[in-house]
């Protein structure tokens, strides 16, 4: 029971940590092409990104 | 990755160049101001399929000095540039980008505007979808340990943990269901949503009341799951909506914002449409759009009536004829007399006929929406007879409240919610590979019941553009010639040679264009004259003056040049296609009837009209549905625009004007017709599905009801029976992606087009 008192929380905060890195990544648009992103990662260019 | 960058050649060009660029103006118009001088335009790209097309494309757009940032959205196959509107003082062209487009072999496209705006309520719902996912999660994994027998003190800890995560994110992933409902009922209606916020709530509000008691059930688990099943379907289901279509606007910048006019003392000023009057003079310059309806008063000239009536060659006109709002004033200066305003002009008649024609669109009923009016009911009224029976065979109310609850959650839309949204998606994103963009869900489930599928002529069998056809036999010299003086012309024989040509060298002469005859070169070497038979050669031109040109040289014949409008690549094949569906076709264009006779019996077409208004197509689709037929209107030019709307379901290419396109159920972006039985037979197959996908979960319901009525149905029972049947439903719709088409063509590229090709998507 004593453990709970920690391992509660902990699962709660991790979970927590994945909804907000969720949303961020939705508002930054890194879903928005999907599909092209899977292939940018095979261009040979420098990796900078455009600006 | 090579796969594209090899397929890129000569010929490609000139076939990209044949689709016609769409002119600056449009572009400029089309795209949108960022401040600082610099604008973004969208272009929708439909060959763009791996990462070296990205590369190609991207860097072909940055070596361009006035672009600043090029990125192409591979999953949407668009590419959006931002570009400034000067560079060193000169006014930047967006022709140019879709031409080094176009050089690198890929087709672009504009597309409807406001299609691309940032959609607020998705991205809501993705976040409640997010938020509602998170509190399912970990409220299952918290049930999960009561289930297995977690005892009294912990249970009741884990039962308040649930209702704590769960309170927040039913306020904030449920508000669409409360506000959808809420709305429903304060006009005296029910909808799907409120059977959803009442399970939602009385679930919620009973489990609480449980755990206050020191209860052995909750319902937290089946509530926010519930939630986000419902809210997943709900996110679907708006990606499928049909936007608001503004056509009609798109039509009201078609027609050119003002003209100059000539005033009766010799001044001149430049006004706006709508202060036009009939009466006053107008100048009309080569290359401008025609405002207003009037009669030529002096000068002659070439029309492009191709978007007003779907006739295919260009029209000379003198003094004394009559011009239509809306035509496009290829080769000389014209003087008109405006014969009626702006308001009784063409442009305006066919904006008042699209804003009469109620199509199939507006009368549809959607399947889910015809589904939830029985269903809604049906489940209140089972909820509030086992609340009665209960009452009546123990008379415990906390009891009988909570198998009522268990009833509500079970017969939950859940599986019905998913059924037709998944299968939409699915078959949209089927037909998006293929080429055919669908507007909006419903455009499916109407494509699927239609029995004839009529056809325009010019630009939809049609290419819609001349095609020179005797290539082989002219001299490299003469044709180099001849794309020469073409340059110097707007007119689509011109342009037609131009494509022709593999280069075009600048040609040191003076050089005049004299409208309706030709291009006329006094070199050197000679006066070399491009044109009509008559006006090259001197000798009287032969009947079908329009689709040949002669080139001489002081008069002395050097090639002749024969064009012909190219049906669209498998137009046969895709008509048969549309006849082995038990379909019948018809041709309503608005050419002169013998053109569109020849062309309906070298596709065996026998139900074929000719010389038809824009007013005439219109009744011809009202006449089908009012006797209970339903067409697909097929079709691109500013004369269908009212017909697409007035059909049952329409499609355009996205070759055709802009109205059509906005006024279009469906898009298809590759050139070949077999778009259109590619379209018809998927709706189909998702036809099948989602009728299926019903069955499943009306059987689903058969079974479980009786459980949740006799009182049988925990919440662990209820969340395996939930997630089973939405999994069962999800899976059956996915089948539609997963084999292959039984038409040829597939979710395939045909191979007729020079698209680059190869590269599994």
């Amino acid at each position: 029971m004593n453990t709970l008192v920690y391992l509660i929380p902990i699962a709660l905060v991790l979970g927590g940590l994945g909804l907000v890195a969720f949303l961020w990544a939705l508002k930054s648009g890194q879903y928005e092409d999907l599909e092209g992103a899977s292939w940018r990662v095979l261009d040979e260019d420098d990796g900078r990104p455009q600006t | 990755m090579s796969c594209c960058a090899t397929a890129v050649g000569a010929t490609l060009v000139a076939e990209a160049a044949g689709q016609g660029l769409p002119p600056s103006e449009e572009l400029w118009l089309a795209s949108r101001a960022l401040g600082n001088g610099l604008r973004q335009t969208d272009l929708s790209v439909p060959g763009v399929h791996c990462g070296a097309c990205i590369t190609t494309l991207e860097t072909a757009l940055r070596a361009r000095p006035e672009v600043e940032l090029a990125r192409v959205n591979l999953s949407s196959r668009r590419v959006s540039i931002i570009w400034q509107e000067e560079v060193a003082g000169k006014r930047s062209d967006p022709r140019e980008l879709v031409r080094a487009i176009g050089e690198r072999g890929y087709e672009a496209h504009l597309f409807t505007p406001g299609e691309e705006e940032g959609d607020v309520l998705l991205t809501q719902l993705i976040r409640a979808v997010a938020v509602s996912g998170f509190a399912a999660a970990n409220i299952m994994l918290l049930s999960v340990s009561v289930w297995s027998g977690a005892n009294a003190a912990t249970r009741d800890l884990f039962h308040w943990i649930s209702a704590m995560i769960a309170g927040p994110a039913l306020i904030y992933a449920g508000r669409f269901f409360y506000q959808s409902a809420w709305n429903a009922l304060r006009h005296g209606r029910t909808n799907m949503d409120v059977p959803i916020a009442l399970a939602v709530t009385l679930s919620y509000g009973m489990s609480l009341y449980e755990t206050i008691g020191h209860g052995e059930h909750a319902w937290f688990d089946a509530s926010v799951t519930l939630l986000f099943f419902l809210l997943i379907g709900r996110t679907l289901d708006h990606m499928m909506r049909g936007r608001a279509r503004s056509a009609i606007s798109g039509l009201a910048r078609l027609s050119p914002r003002g003209a100059t006019i000539l005033n009766s003392d010799g001044s001149r000023e430049y006004r706006a449409t709508s202060e036009i009057e009939a009466g006053e003079r107008l100048m009309i310059a080569a290359g401008e759009r025609i405002p207003v309806d009037g009669r030529v008063v002096s000068g002659t000239s070439d029309l492009d009536r191709a978007v007003v009536n779907g006739e295919s060659a260009p029209v000379s006109v003198g003094a004394g004829d009559t011009v239509e709002a809306g035509t496009l004033n290829l080769t000389g200066p014209l003087v008109l007399e405006a014969t009626a305003s702006a308001r009784n002009s063409f442009l305006a008649e066919i904006m008042a006929l699209m804003e009469a024609a109620e199509g199939g669109r507006a009368r549809y009923r959607r399947i889910a929406d015809r589904a939830a009016r029985y269903y809604s009911p049906v489940v209140h009224l089972l909820a509030l007879l086992t609340f009665i029976g209960w009452m009546i065979i123990e008379g415990d109310v906390r009891h009988a409240m909570l198998i009522a609850v268990a009833v509500l959650i079970i017969t939950c839309p859940c599986a019905l919610g998913l059924a037709v949204p998944v299968v939409q998606v699915v078959a949209a994103g089927r037909l998006f590979q293929g080429g055919v963009m669908v507007k909006d869900g419903s455009a499916i489930e109407r494509i699927a019941e239609i029995d004839a599928v009529l056809l325009d002529k010019t630009g939809t069998l049609t290419v819609g553009r001349p095609q020179l056809v005797n290539a082989a036999e002219i001299a490299p010299d003469a044709l180099a010639m001849a794309a020469a003086l073409a340059v110097h012309s707007r007119h689509p024989i011109a342009t037609a040679i131009q494509d022709a040509a593999a280069r075009v060298s600048p040609l040191e002469a003076e050089i005049r264009e004299i409208p309706g005859a030709g291009i006329e070169a006094k070199t050197s070497g000679g006066v070399y004259r491009l044109g009509s038979r008559n006006f090259a050669t001197g000798e009287p031109g032969s009947g079908s003056g329009q689709s040949e040109a002669v080139l001489s040289l002081d008069r002395r014949e050097l090639a002749c040049f024969r064009f012909e409008d190219r049906l669209r690549p498998a137009t046969a094949r895709a008509i048969d296609q549309i006849g082995e569906m038990g379909l019948t076709v018809g041709i309503l264009s608005g050419d002169r009837k013998s053109v569109v006779q020849a062309l309906a019996k070298q596709l065996e077409i026998t139900n074929w009209k000719g010389e038809l208004s824009p007013r005439d197509k219109v009744q011809i689709c009202a006449d089908a549905s009012d006797s209970g037929r339903r067409a697909l209107m097929v079709g691109d030019g500013i004369n269908d625009a009212p017909a697409l709307r007035a059909a049952h379901v329409s499609m355009a290419p996205a070759t055709a004007a802009d109205v059509g396109r906005q006024a279009a159920d469906f898009v298809f972006m590759h050139q070949p017709l077999i778009a259109v039985p590619f379209a018809i037979e998927t709706s189909r197959r998702a036809g099948r599905l989602i009728r299926q996908n019903f069955a499943l979960a009306i059987a689903y319901n058969l079974i479980a009801v009786p459980i949740a009525i006799l009182g049988y149905a925990t919440p662990l029972v209820a969340a395996i029976a939930m997630s089973t049947s939405s999994l069962i439903v999800v899976a059956n719709a996915l089948r539609l992606a997963g084999t292959d088409s039984a038409n040829a063509f597939g979710g395939r590229e045909p191979s007729p087009v020079p698209q680059p090709s190869g590269g599994e998507r």
